[in-house]
């Protein structure tokens, strides 16, 4: 990761060309009383008269193209190459709570593979009373659960320690999604093998590893196997995306992404953590005096306005102003969350779309008037251990710079008198 | 014990658990027979490695430096390597076992993969020129940072401080702009915009 980069001109022009186009029309239609007759009303339109497509144009259908802005998007200068890296959800474009699948973000460390149900195999073996290896359709006849859970990477906003960086909450918090999961409890898999064996399971692990090459394994402890961790081959609906882990998923709920093992081929009972790589090298974090903390598998509470954003500017003038965003905590539901629209003076409690889920995303609105003055626009979540999302000067002061993951500060939008916003720090 | 409740699932054969059962624990075990010198790791780190590690571990361009950056853990700009970081030797020769080359992975055999975890060490000032490692010896390495980690605090140095009822009116007397993300001026531009 480096600051020195210098990339072309960026997101302003993006923004002026944005704003110039939706701009027009968008006051026209708001105006009290229309001078002249719109011709959109007055003038038969084609779509009025003529056909749209037929019902086999389409057998799986992708968005209008007037939505191809809400794509993924990738950050060249933060990674080495394509493979090992990571893309962006465009959140600051979507609403509710459920991410579309396919522009959910994408965390590989050597590519998406693409793995057949054919070809699946996933072996339980270790400290169990039997190894076994399940086929794809043995999955498949086990019972099944359904949740709704988000899986943020560890590093969603870690280019942000340092200060403001990224202009965009695409690119400040995008490294997330939340999807509706049905699969089988990892709970049942290691009953079937038999944990006789494992004997005590208080201070047993699991070690999870994926198909890939790069396997991504990582120690989870048994208490947390046996509680909520979900073997997933569904999301959203359908099976799994390749990029998201196609045929079968790991989805550890409320805990780093990293956790959240794609392609997984393979759990074993283990009587201590593996500490490899993606829990030693990675995924563990500096503090200010060098020492790094391991183990911090609970994303905590966090939140961000999604509209108005850098990329989401106020198009409308003055007048009603919707602000929204998304809410969540690795510790259990959201139940509230507040606005502050001068930096932090003052806030107002948000109104929450639906009544948060334990470890799912939650939408909040505040529906408000702008008079087109300058906004200092913050959000704050608190989950239900009454826990509240700090600021970067707090979480700053207990572990300084360089901690690289598990960045859930507060985080500001500069809104200007002309509707545009850029993401800042304050005082 | 109980399970098998649904009967679902076969038996692991002995091969296919040795085939995927890669993993070494912190105390070794899971090392299968075998040893690899300095000298030979740094003939197979330069034909395997060397292009995006460098020749001296040091990494080229965006690509991980694997030795140097000691004592800078608190630094601003801390340096994170096997040297300087990372500590327990296992998961070195775990991780270039199953996950490297980058692009070629799980293609060296268990002696090359000691003679390049020899070099690494000895890139990393660890160990001598003619140091040969081998699954006898391996546990006698100490890595510079095995002290280093706490497991996770959050609880008592941050969740008992922010779990309180929020400031709501009046929470602080000025707001500042201190800094601005449009002056990094690192976000990448909408590449349709870009072209026209």
């Amino acid at each position: 990761m480096t600051q020195s980069f210098k990339g072309p001109t960026p997101s302003r022009r993006q923004f002026l060309s944005g704003a110039a186009a939706a701009g027009a029309g968008a006051v026209a239609a708001s105006a009290s009383g229309a001078a002249t007759p719109d011709p959109k009303i007055t003038e038969l339109q084609p779509w009025a008269t003529g056909f749209g497509e037929g019902v086999d144009a389409t057998p799986y259908g992708m968005p209008i193209e007037f939505e191809d802005h809400v794509i993924r998007r990738n950050v060249e200068w933060l990674t080495a190459d394509t493979i090992s890296s990571i893309n962006f959800t465009p959140i600051h474009a979507l609403d509710g709570t459920i991410t579309p699948q396919g522009c959910a973000f994408e965390r590989h460390h050597s590519g998406a593979i693409e793995l057949r149900k054919e070809d699946y195999r996933l072996m339980i073996n270790g400290l169990v009373d039997r190894p076994l290896v399940f086929s794809y359709w043995d999955l498949e006849r086990l019972p099944r659960e359904q949740h709704v859970y988000f899986c943020e990477c560890a590093a969603n906003s870690g280019m942000e320690w340092a200060g403001a960086q990224l202009n965009g909450a695409q690119f400040t918090h995008g490294m997330i999604h939340n999807m509706e999961y049905t699969g089988v409890p990892l709970r049942t898999l290691l009953q079937e093998a038999g944990l006789e064996a494992a004997g005590d399971l208080e201070d047993k692990w699991i070690y999870v590893e994926g198909h890939d090459a790069s396997s991504n394994g990582r120690s989870i402890p048994m208490s947390k196997a046996m509680d909520d961790v979900l073997v997933a081959f569904k999301a959203n609906g359908e099976a799994l995306r390749k990029e998201h882990g196609y045929p079968v998923r790991l989805v550890v709920p409320g805990w780093e992404g990293n956790m959240w093992v794609k392609w997984l081929r393979r759990v074993e009972v283990t009587d201590a953590a593996v500490e490899s790589r993606e829990e030693t090298s990675k995924y563990t974090d500096v503090l200010e005096d060098g020492t790094a903390r391991k183990w911090t598998w609970e994303m905590d509470a966090k939140s961000v306005i999604t509209s108005p954003s850098p990329q989401a500017p106020i198009q409308h003038g003055p007048g009603p102003l919707v602000i929204t965003g998304l809410a969540w905590s690795g510790h259990g539901a959201i139940t509230r969350v507040d606005v502050s629209k001068d930096g932090g003076k003052t806030w107002e409690t948000a109104r929450l779309a639906q009544p948060g889920d334990p470890k799912a995303v939650a939408r909040f609105y505040l529906d408000t008037t702008w008079e087109g003055e300058e906004l200092l626009l913050q959000s704050r979540a608190i989950d239900e251990t009454g826990y509240v999302q700090p600021t970067k000067a707090q979480l700053r002061e207990v572990r300084g710079l360089n901690s690289i993951y598990h960045n859930n500060a507060i985080q500001t939008w500069h809104v200007k008198t002309n509707g545009e916003a850029e993401n800042v720090e304050v005082s | 014990g109980a399970g098998a409740v649904y009967g679902l699932g076969r038996e692991a054969l002995p091969q296919e658990i040795a085939a995927w059962d890669v993993d070494i624990m912190p105390d070794g075990s899971g090392l299968p027979e075998g040893s690899g010198s300095v000298r030979d790791g740094e003939m197979l780190f330069s034909q395997n490695c060397a292009v995006c590690h460098g020749e001296f571990a040091e990494g080229v361009g965006n690509w991980p430096p694997l030795a140097g950056g000691d004592g800078t853990l608190a630094d601003e700009d801390p340096v994170k390597t096997i040297g300087s970081y990372w500590p327990y030797l296992s998961t070195v020769w775990d991780y270039v076992h199953r996950s490297m080359p980058y692009g070629a992975a799980q293609t060296l055999s268990d002696d090359e993969v000691y003679a390049i975890t020899a070099y690494i060490l000895y890139s990393n000032f660890l160990v001598e020129s003619d140091f040969v490692l081998s699954d006898e010896n391996f546990t006698e390495v100490e890595m510079p940072n095995a002290d280093g980690f706490i497991v996770d605090d959050r609880p008592e140095t941050e969740y008992v401080k922010w779990r309180t009822e929020p400031c709501m009116e009046n929470c602080k007397d000025e707001v500042e702009i201190t800094m601005r993300a449009t002056i990094l001026d690192v976000t990448p531009e909408d590449e349709a915009e870009a072209e026209t």
